[in-house]
């Protein structure tokens, strides 16, 4: 059995996803994808398992030519792919989440749908609670059932996206050791990840991508500098920043836990001082996000406090971090930063301080024009927020940044922007840093990382790994430790 | 009390077809806020039709296709035009219930056929049960058939759990191959149906006309059973008997007490709303370990994608 | 909706407004009646005289008031199924302080109306409250609370306020003349519950156009999160507007209790507050066009009691209109959104491609 793509082109919009990707893979092989955020990797598993239909392309499986329009498709020829966060029916028992979708007759027969699962539990050295509702498993066990499932569905390709991440240890040393004993048995296992570590462990040839093209294929053992170059290009982009003059603290944080549902970042110390960049780096999901929101007041730490200019605000709420000179800039423009169908004179108006009960549209209309000029927005007063491009959004939402501001947390500030918005964001966030306010921003571009950061802290799966200091770390380094290594 | 009980049952089986009906689409995820409309419009055509025709059965399909329309209705605009379910439902009930009106109007006051009484041979002899469940007509017994049906199919059957998924969370379902929309169609659809002869079980069964603003309130009534009863058709069923059982105690009351029997009429609603507060408070977790009987009794856990259209993109 | 082209939105509009009239007269056909014939009837029966006129107001004020509400809900982001109960509630504080405050009607109808708005906004906090502290979504809690509503109304009715002598559902004795609404001429034009309707409508325009109170309640109603992040306290606009909602519904209770009714009836919201939902979303939630709207569904209401006297037909077709109208118009804007969504061929670009 072989499986092959063939020149997959998937594009949204202008953003090419998938440019002419092709991979082939042999039967029994545990196959690595590796790439960080943004290279393609999940597009193009979505198109494997028919989640997407490619825009041009072909799969081939054992040399048939497959037509992936749905995940029925993908089903029928027996590929299967487990989710990050595997999609379970929360409130339906686990042993009703093995069966729901399965063929057989009229009734479902939950006798023979139980030994099943028992069966392949005890190869595997699972254990459920059949009974139990599938809620109350944990991420890896959600993940072994949903193995469990797709096996007894007979899938003969198994695509796992990120496995690892919001899994115990034992759980994962478990899951290796599930994937070996498929691969040997012939299927077909794609390992996507970032983490290097584990692909080096337990792949034995990795297709690596970049920006929607494989940019090359490894055997492996194979150095990690082959890979981490591969994966990221050479970065050998060096600070623009100064020597920074740091004034107070801004932000401290005094050993908070950070817990959201699937990770814990223990006991983190961090201080960001007054005209300070501070840049977040790793994967996705790695914590950069947390500490984002637990510096913006939207997620209160387990234990430990949170400083912001001298004041404990632990516990207080949104609405404290924001009179005290927080903005937090999510990484969802229209989700959570702006609002569709408002104007972008009445984002103004909404984000301005002014308290004049009444709103005078001609002078609202005014303070947006000049605004608009300011911030080079290519919009009116009038434009809906949905209507402008990602970059204007951005403009917009820094555009409604308060001047005063002392810390501004962004997330992924120059995500979806052309080099113009994304030069012409920065200018303007150095003005603000000149002017004595912090900046923390989650990043996955490297070269923003190195080139804007005073220090940069490395996120890899709920830890800080490491603070580099940006001026004399490197992208190799970095990319290292991304990966979840330390660069020897 | 054998045919106090007797006439309870007859009395709500137009409300367990609506409210198993419901139920359906609910559990499909799709919220079906025309029943109201529906319910009225739909016993206004069975006994126009059976009145025309002179057939009780074809009364009873008519309505049906009525029940069965508008639900396609609502269905379509909700999956196909991604307007909002509550929305199109709830005009449609206004709608319906003037067309119902208007339509009916030549009807009011004509006496119609009746569905004929079937008692079911052997079992109508058994003392009490005999009387109470094995003593009605066709009608009725199809109410059995309904709630039966329904919670079979939902729990037992492969295709039911398959339901399930859809209503819970239809991007789940859609990865493992299920047509989530057309199921939503065809499930949304079979509720309306449902609908459609409670409608003519009502007209034809228990009134025996047309009348305007016959069926008043049935359809809210069905819609806070198929809540308070946890999306499950048994004890939706039992909702809509209860309901019959306060119906029955009111008229008997309202001699006696003629302003506080009123009430007994409207308990379904204060009870839907204790039902939802109640879900509300299981899903925070504290609540739930302090009173785990209560927790089991009343837990009634809204399929999580109810009300919501699903895209693929 | 701004950049929706003219055409567009000319067409999701008088399509179905053509294609309404076309089913009007098509049952107007199918029940034997000369469509000009009644078009002249609706016109005669709601406008014809100093009279009908009147009549067409004294139902065009309760369904205004109440649209005026539900602009408010609506922007918030709400659908306030529980507004019928609104008005319930605000009939019967006003029938309360009918029946127990003695004094003359300069201080007795001021009072009532009072009554009315606080019945009303303490009904509509309580589906709010249910909602934001019990996760109850608000249809079904407001469903519940018409109900409950009515059955309150219902029972003080039959029971503590029953007519002397006898208890009837025909509701309670008639207020003393001090209670009435005022009414000018002959033809008792209800100027004061006109002025107040208008001045509600204006109210509500206002603030949603002209506030940075109504800004921010659209904010809510469009995205709560974004909302939130921009400091706005989404739980207080919620509850607030949910309390003006039903203060405005109060009055409308008020205005069908001691104006059109005189005394408390069960049925004593008249289905207005139902039928203002259809007029919001026939209006396209925007309170510039409910006073119309408003005025157009209370004169099909009316003038079709003439249909019925004259023509034999039953007086539903007037609801039937309406109902086909508001359905209509709706299908035909989701029709083009989806359009206009599918012509817009680039996807937006995922978060991780």
């Amino acid at each position: 059995m072989s499986l092959e793509l063939r020149d997959i082109h998937k594009a949204f919009g202008p953003v090419k996803a998938n440019d002419g990707v092709s991979l082939s893979i042999e039967a029994g092989t545990l196959h690595g994808l590796l790439g960080e955020n943004g290279a393609g990797k999940s597009t193009l598993m979505k198109v494997l398992s028919g989640f997407i239909a490619a825009d041009s392309g072909e799969v081939v499986l054992d040399g048939r030519r497959l037509a992936l329009s749905s995940p029925r498709d993908g089903v029928e020829a027996g590929i299967g792919m487990l989710h990050q966060d595997p999609l379970v029916f929360l409130p339906f028992t686990v042993l009703d989440n093995f069966l729901l979708g399965a063929p057989g007759g009229l009734r479902i027969d939950r006798r023979a749908g139980e030994r099943a699962l028992r069966g392949t539990a005890d190869r595997f050295g699972f254990s459920f609670d059949t009974d139990a509702p599938a809620r109350s498993l944990t991420v890896g066990e959600r993940q072994q059932l949903e193995i469990a499932r797709l096996l007894w569905l007979g899938a003969r390709v198994l695509i796992l996206d990120e496995p690892t991440t919001g899994i115990s240890a034992s759980q994962r040393t478990t899951l290796f050791g599930v994937l070996r004993a498929l691969a040997a048995e012939g299927m077909i296992v794609i390992f996507v990840s970032h983490k290097l570590e584990e692909v080096e462990e337990l792949c034995e040839r990795v297709t690596v991508m970049r920006r929607g093209t494989v940019i090359g294929e490894a055997e492996m053992p194979c150095p990690a500098e082959r890979l981490v170059e591969m994966m990221f290009g050479r970065v050998l982009t060096e600070s623009e920043l100064g020597q920074p003059t740091l004034g107070e603290p801004v932000l401290q944080l005094d050993r908070a836990t950070l817990a959201e549902r699937a990770l814990t970042i223990p006991e983190m110390t961090l201080s960001v001082q007054e005209g300070e960049v501070l840049g977040l780096a790793g994967l996705e999901g790695s914590g950069q996000r947390m500490l984002l929101r637990a510096a913006a007041g939207l997620l209160e730490p387990r234990s430990g406090r949170v400083v912001v200019r001298g004041r404990d605000l632990t516990g207080q709420g949104y609405r404290a971090f924001l009179d005290a000179g927080v903005h937090y800039l999510p990484a969802g423009r229209l989700e959570e930063g702006l609002v569709a169908g408002l104007t972008v004179a009445e984002h103004f108006l909404l984000a301005g301080d002014a308290t004049a009960f009444f709103i005078d549209h001609d002078r609202a209309r005014r303070e947006a024009e000049a605004k608009i000029a300011d911030y080079s927005i290519v919009g009116t007063a009038d434009s809906t927020a949905e209507s402008l491009s990602g970059g204007n959004q951005q403009r917009l939402l820094l555009a409604m940044t308060p001047p005063d501001v002392r810390l501004l947390l962004m997330e992924h500030p120059t995500r979806g922007l052309d080099i113009e918005s994304a030069d012409w964001v920065w200018t303007r966030l150095l003005e603000r840093r000149d002017a004595g306010t912090a900046i923390v921003f989650a990043s996955a571009d490297l070269d923003e990382l190195l080139r804007y950061s005073d220090r940069i802290l490395v996120f890899f799966a709920g830890e800080i790994l490491k603070v580099l200091d940006a001026r004399t770390t490197t992208g190799e380094e970095l990319g290292h430790l991304i990966g979840g290594r330390e660069l020897r | 009390m054998e045919a106090t009980l007797a006439t309870i049952v007859a009395t709500a089986s137009p409300l367990v077809y609506a409210a198993i009906g419901e139920t359906i689409a609910e559990k499909a995820g799709v919220v079906n806020l025309s029943l109201e409309g529906t319910v009225m419009l739909s016993a206004m055509t069975g006994f126009a039709v059976s009145f025309e025709t002179g057939s009780v059965i074809l009364g009873f399909v008519a309505a049906a296709a009525v029940g069965a329309l508008i639900a396609a209705i609502v269905a379509f605009a909700s999956i196909e035009l991604r307007l909002n379910q509550i929305a199109v439902g709830f005009v449609l009930t206004l709608l319906a219930i003037e067309l119902s009106s208007f339509l009916g109007d030549p009807y009011v006051g004509q006496r119609g056929r009746a569905v004929p009484s079937l008692p079911v041979p052997l079992l109508s002899d058994i003392p009490f049960l005999g009387r109470v469940l094995f003593s009605h007509n066709l009608s009725i017994y199809g109410s059995f058939v309904a709630i039966a049906g329904a919670y079979l199919f939902i729990f037992k059957t492969r295709r039911g759990l398959e339901m399930q998924g859809v209503g819970e969370r239809p991007e789940a379902a859609f990865a493992r191959g299920i047509p989530v929309n057309r199921l939503r169609y065809l499930y949304t659809v079979t509720g309306g149906a449902l609908a459609g002869i409670a409608g003519a079980a009502f007209s034809l069964d228990r009134t025996f006309g047309w009348r305007e603003g016959l069926t008043a309130n049935y359809g809210w009534i069905a819609l806070a059973i198929v809540i308070f009863g946890g999306w499950n058709p048994i004890r939706v069923a039992i909702g809509a008997y209860l309901f019959g059982v306060l119906s029955w105690a009111a008229l008997e009351l309202q001699p006696v007490f003629p302003s506080e029997s009123q009430i007994l009429n409207l308990a379904p609603f204060p009870l839907m709303i204790f039902a939802l507060v109640l879900v509300f408070m299981t899903t925070r977790g504290d609540f739930a370990d302090r009173h785990p009987i209560l927790r089991r009794l009343l837990s009634a856990e809204p399929p999580s994608a109810l009300g919501t259209a699903f895209h693929r993109e | 909706m701004s950049d929706r082209s003219a055409g567009a939105r000319a067409s999701s509009f008088i399509l179905p407004v053509a294609l309404a009239f076309a089913v009007a007269i098509a049952l107007l056909q199918l029940a034997g009646a000369p469509p000009l014939e009644a078009l002249r009837l609706l016109w005669e029966g709601s406008m014809g005289s100093t009279a009908k006129v009147s009549d067409t107001l004294t139902a065009w004020v309760p369904l205004t008031l109440a649209a005026a509400g539900l602009v408010v809900t609506f922007a918030a982001g709400l659908w306030n199924i529980g507004i019928e109960g609104q008005i319930v509630a605000g009939a019967i504080a006003a029938t309360w302080v009918a029946r127990e405050v003695p004094g003359p009607s300069p201080v007795l109808i001021p009072l009532m109306l009072l009554a009315g708005v606080i019945g009303g906004a303490l009904w509509a906090l309580l589906a709010g409250v249910l909602k934001t502290r019990g996760g109850v979504n608000e249809i079904f809690g407001g469903l519940g609370l018409d109900f409950v509503a009515s059955g309150v109304a219902i029972y003080l009715i039959i029971g503590p306020w029953k007519r002397q002598g006898i208890a009837s559902t025909s509701g309670t004795d008639l207020f003393r003349r001090e209670a009435w609404l005022p009414t000018a001429g002959a033809a008792q034009i209800p100027v004061l519950a006109v002025t107040i309707a208008v001045a509600a409508v204006i109210v509500v325009y206002v603030l949603m156009r002209g506030t940075r109170l109504g800004l921010r309640l659209k904010a809510v109603g469009r995205n709560a999160r974004s909302a939130r992040l921009l400091g706005i306290p989404t739980e207080r606009y919620t509850l607030g507007a949910f309390a003006l909602c039903g203060a405005l519904a109060g009055i409308a209770g008020v205005v069908q209790a001691a104006g059109v009714h005189h005394k408390l009836v069960p049925s004593v919201s008249g289905g207005y507050g139902f039928l203002a939902i259809l007029v919001v979303l026939l209006a396209g939630f925007r309170a510039a066009w409910i006073a119309p709207i408003s005025l157009f569904f209370a004169a099909v209401a009316v003038g079709g009691t003439q249909l019925s006297l004259r023509l034999g037909l039953d007086s539903s077709l007037g609801g039937v209109l309406q109902g086909v109208l508001v359905l209509l118009v709706i299908l035909a804007g989701g029709w083009q959104a989806r359009r206009a969504l599918r012509a817009r061929a680039a996807a937006p670009p995922p978060e991780e491609p």
